[in-house]
């Protein structure tokens, strides 16, 4: 179990004051949660094997509120922990006893949408998929595309400066924005950015983003917003080995060619999502690349025949390149399903994301496969294979405490390869608490403690979100791996 | 001023300064913003060399020093580039052509056309080693390229202009360079028709990378003098170059508007990245703003030289260097909602205004607080951005 800071306990104490506090700041009472039933949803978030109470949940409907909120709790000594949708799989909205959870769900309205400045401005809690969907249209879309797009809110995709499977050509939400308004957690509202690409001063919007809810609390962004591509299509190529998928791979970017999606699945991964999407994988290959491509239909036809023949270099057991949208869809549909394909054969999983060179692709996927073998825990891996970022899944028992405990084990030893093959701790998913101890793995101390400065520099007391990303003591921390 | 050959060798420096020291790598952008006073030099323009080239991993690492036109010589052996296409404006500075280092473009962020489709330096900064104020090397980042573990501090010190760390190692992502290039070039039109032209242009699906304004007369090399135009480009296989801007002349309603084939466009797209369209003048200006306040930017400045990067998001401004010029590029900047940045004038200028904009107090107090975190001895680049920070 992950280790919190020790609440403060006058500020426990003081519960009742504290949520009369919160009721006073907001226009509508209804807004403060307050008792045990109705707090329950917010003791977890998407890495659920975490849990703890909060201290008390507020709802703000708009900027001001929150700015309310945060004097409050500053003037207070209350720990603050904000939160969107609640589908972090790193635990970043995990609460603690003594801290209010400050949830963005409320702040919901699109303000607007300049199609000839190319950008939307929403409030935090606007849905991923809602921007795409309140654009489309005129043919427009919000680009970063995490697994989580139906339900995770742009707030939190700041927050942890999501990905999702497109990233290779159109980035990550950091290459994606253009603007914040901001709460400080003094309770000043700071405009950062807007319809604008170039900052003057520091990179401050490049800084809070990632930044997991410790600096201040987003309330509204300004997002790019870009036009649609003629059209796209996808086609599925099967390796009789990691190896030789990973060879693929390699040849594929060496080509010239970007394609805007490059998905690696592995063997088990192929079977779990074909058990549940009926997607007609190829249950006789080791492994599998879904590439899409953008264009007009003769710009698809051109480099979808080039990809082929750099696959057919390749050896692959199968091709299968789609002829229609609709059949584009089914190849997707079981890559999309993978989550829920895993969650049918297992009852609980971890959801790792490190990132590696591609180039150590085959050596990694390897080693999994022996941890998983010494572990006694089945992995499937899904790889963003065009820039690294691994997600593997490990699928354990959460009713046997053991089984946890092995799977945290196998989690970190995965993580810890991704560090030492040249690679890092997460590629998408953020550090939250799911990672926090393994930062001594990637950061020397003095590095972490640089970090630490800036976030004192804007949260001098850290009261937001005090308990993720750094490791509690440095003095008990882990040993550099370097 | 000692050749600073190693990493190690600006720590010491570093913690062994008594005064301010000026941060630079070649020194060619000494000339922006505000004048630096420090007792000593710290250069990085003897720690060169690339240190990780993994073209199938679309990775680039090279120490602070390496002149960017090794780097871009090395990207193109292998048919690769620089996806933000970082300007070299040692023509309009008057500095030394072809010597500017990564380092220098990292910690400047300047970006070229490109950026309104494919993202600043910044964007593609993957990696930093740096030596902070306290004369620790620390790193952010790596070489890979997705990456959220921990605080970003390549943002923070990408564009920092050297006062929060002395950059000494950046690792990019690179891309594939495009087989072929095309520009559709339409005559005729004033900047707010342009503009809206750009847009157009912008949100079409067919990949603009690059779409630019120029005035009449426009002196540059690649460029015939003549009337305003328009300039959209289209970077992509060659049958894709055909068909796209072909395709999208008709549907901006100009089918008849030329098309420059690549040996016509690279140069073009060269002198536009360079500034090189802005005449010789002792202040320079670059204004950031939404694209469709360029052409209002341009209107209210009209003692000023012109031109229009990114669709009329960055209006480029050449003029007389005085303190009155200056205001009218700030007011202008602010009445579109926008940033400025004072890329030239003389030192008495760039002491007595702002050469940015000057941020409001809760976040000054930032600012000054993440300068005190990573430079609590105030000895890199003091005053380069602010007076007195």
């Amino acid at each position: 179990m992950i280790r919190l800071p020790d609440p403060k306990q006058d500020v426990l104490a003081r519960r009742d004051a504290v949520i009369a506090g919160l009721r006073a700041a907001l226009a509508d009472e209804e807004g403060v949660i307050a008792d045990l039933i109705r707090l329950k949803p917010y003791e977890t978030d998407g890495l659920s094997a975490y849990r703890q109470m909060p201290l008390a949940v507020a709802l703000p409907e708009t900027t001001e509120e929150v700015v309310a909120i945060l004097r409050f709790c500053h003037a207070n000594g209350v720990r603050v922990v904000p939160r969107g949708a609640g589908t972090s799989l790193s635990g970043g909205a995990l609460p603690m006893e003594d801290a209010v959870v400050v949830g963005l769900m409320r702040m919901n309205p699109i303000l607007d949408i300049n199609y000839p400045d190319r950008c939307a401005t929403v409030q935090a809690g606007v849905t991923n998929i809602g921007i795409t969907q309140a654009v489309s249209d005129e043919g427009f879309f919000y680009a970063p595309d995490p697994s989580s797009q139906l339900a995770c809110m742009i707030g939190g995709n700041v927050n942890m400066n999501s990905g999702g499977a497109h990233c290779l050509k159109y980035g990550v939400t950091a290459n994606n924005l253009l603007g914040l308004k901001i709460v400080t957690v003094e309770g000043d509202i700071l405009t950062i950015g807007g319809a604008h690409l170039d900052a003057a001063g520091y990179d401050w919007l490049g800084l809070l983003t990632g930044s997991e809810g410790m600096l201040a609390i987003v309330t509204e962004v300004t997002v790019r917003i870009l036009r649609g591509p003629e059209g796209a299509r996808a086609m599925l190529a099967a390796f009789p080995s990691n190896e030789i998928a990973g060879a693929c791979v390699d040849s594929i970017i060496a080509s010239g060619i970007i394609p805007v999606a490059l998905e690696f699945m592995d063997r088990p991964a192929i079977h779990a999502c074909e058990a549940f999407a009926h997607a007609g994988y190829p249950l006789d290959a080791e492994a599998m690349l879904i590439i899409e491509v953008e264009g007009s239909v003769d710009e698809q036809n051109d480099l979808l025949g080039r990809l082929s023949a750099i696959c057919e270099r390749h050896t692959p057991i199968s091709l299968k390149v789609s002829q229609s949208a609709e059949e584009s869809l089914a190849i997707w549909k079981g890559r999309k399903g993978a989550f829920g394909a895993i969650g049918r054969i297992s009852p609980d999983y971890l959801c790792m994301d490190g990132t590696i060179p591609t180039s150590q692709l085959p050596h990694v996927l390897r080693r999994i496969q022996e941890m998983s073998d010494s572990y006694g825990l089945k992995v499937a891996n899904i790889f963003h294979a065009g820039d690294g970022n691994l997600h593997p899944l490990i699928m354990f028992d959460a009713n046997d405490p053991k089984s946890f405990a092995r799977a945290e084990a196998f989690g970190a030893d995965i993580l810890k390869l991704c560090v030492e093959v040249g690679g890092c701790l997460t590629g998408e998913h953020g550090v939250g608490v799911e990672k926090r101890d393994l930062m001594p793995f990637q950061f020397a101390e003095h590095e972490l403690e640089q970090q630490r400065r800036i976030k004192s520099a804007f949260d001098p007391d850290w009261l937001l979100n005090p308990s993720k990303v750094f490791p509690l003591k440095p003095s008990q921390a882990l040993p550099h791996a370097a | 001023m000692i050749p600073t050959e190693t990493e190690a060798a600006i720590a010491a420096q570093i913690t062994a300064a008594r005064e301010p020291l000026l941060v630079r790598g070649a020194g060619t952008k000494s000339g922006m913003l505000r004048p630096v006073q420090a007792g000593a030099t710290l250069s990085t323009a003897h720690l060169t060399g690339i240190t990780l080239y993994a073209p199938k991993e679309l990775i680039l690492s090279a120490q602070a020093g390496t002149p960017l036109h090794e780097i871009e010589r090395a990207l193109a052996e292998h048919g690769q580039h620089l996806i933000a296409e970082p300007p070299d404006l040692s023509a309009l500075l008057g500095a030394t052509p072809n010597t500017q280092t990564i380092g220098g473009i990292t910690a400047t962020n300047l970006s070229g056309p490109r950026r309104v489709a494919w993202g600043a330096t910044r964007d593609h900064v993957m990696g930093v080693r740096a030596v902070t104020g306290r004369g620790e090397v620390i790193h952010s980042g790596g070489r890979v390229l997705k990456n959220v573990t921990g605080l970003d501090l390549c943002k923070l010190l990408t564009g920092s202009h050297g006062t929060l760390g002395v950059i000494t190692e950046v690792t990019l992502k690179v891309l594939p360079a495009p087989e072929a290039t095309g520009t559709i070039v339409i005559p005729g039109l004033s900047p707010a028709a342009a503009v809206t032209v750009l847009s157009a242009a912008l949100g079409s699906p067919y990949g603009v990378s690059g779409a630019v304004w120029l005035p009449a007369d426009t002196t540059m090399p690649g460029w015939p003098a003549g009337p305003p135009a328009a300039l959209i480009r289209i970077e992509d296989f060659a049958a894709s170059v055909t068909y796209r801007t072909e395709k999208l002349r008709g549907e901006l309603g100009f089918p008849d508007a030329d098309i420059l084939d690549t040996a016509a466009s690279l140069p073009l797209w060269r002198a536009v990245r360079d500034a090189r369209a802005l005449p010789m003048a002792e202040g320079v200006w670059r204004v950031s703003v939404r694209p469709s306040a360029g052409a209002d930017v341009l209107a209210a400045l009209p003692g000023l030289d012109g031109y229009l990067d990114w669709g009329g998001g960055l209006v480029w401004l050449a003029g007389p260097a005085t303190e009155t010029t200056h205001r009218a590029v700030e007011a202008a900047a602010r009445a579109a909602g926008g940033t400025w940045m004072l890329l030239r004038a003389p030192d008495s200028l760039r002491n007595a205004v702002d050469v940015v904009p000057p941020e409001p107090a809760p976040l000054a107090r930032i600012t000054r607080r993440v300068k005190e975190a990573m430079d609590p001895r105030g000895l890199l680049n003091p005053g380069r951005l602010y007076a007195g920070l």
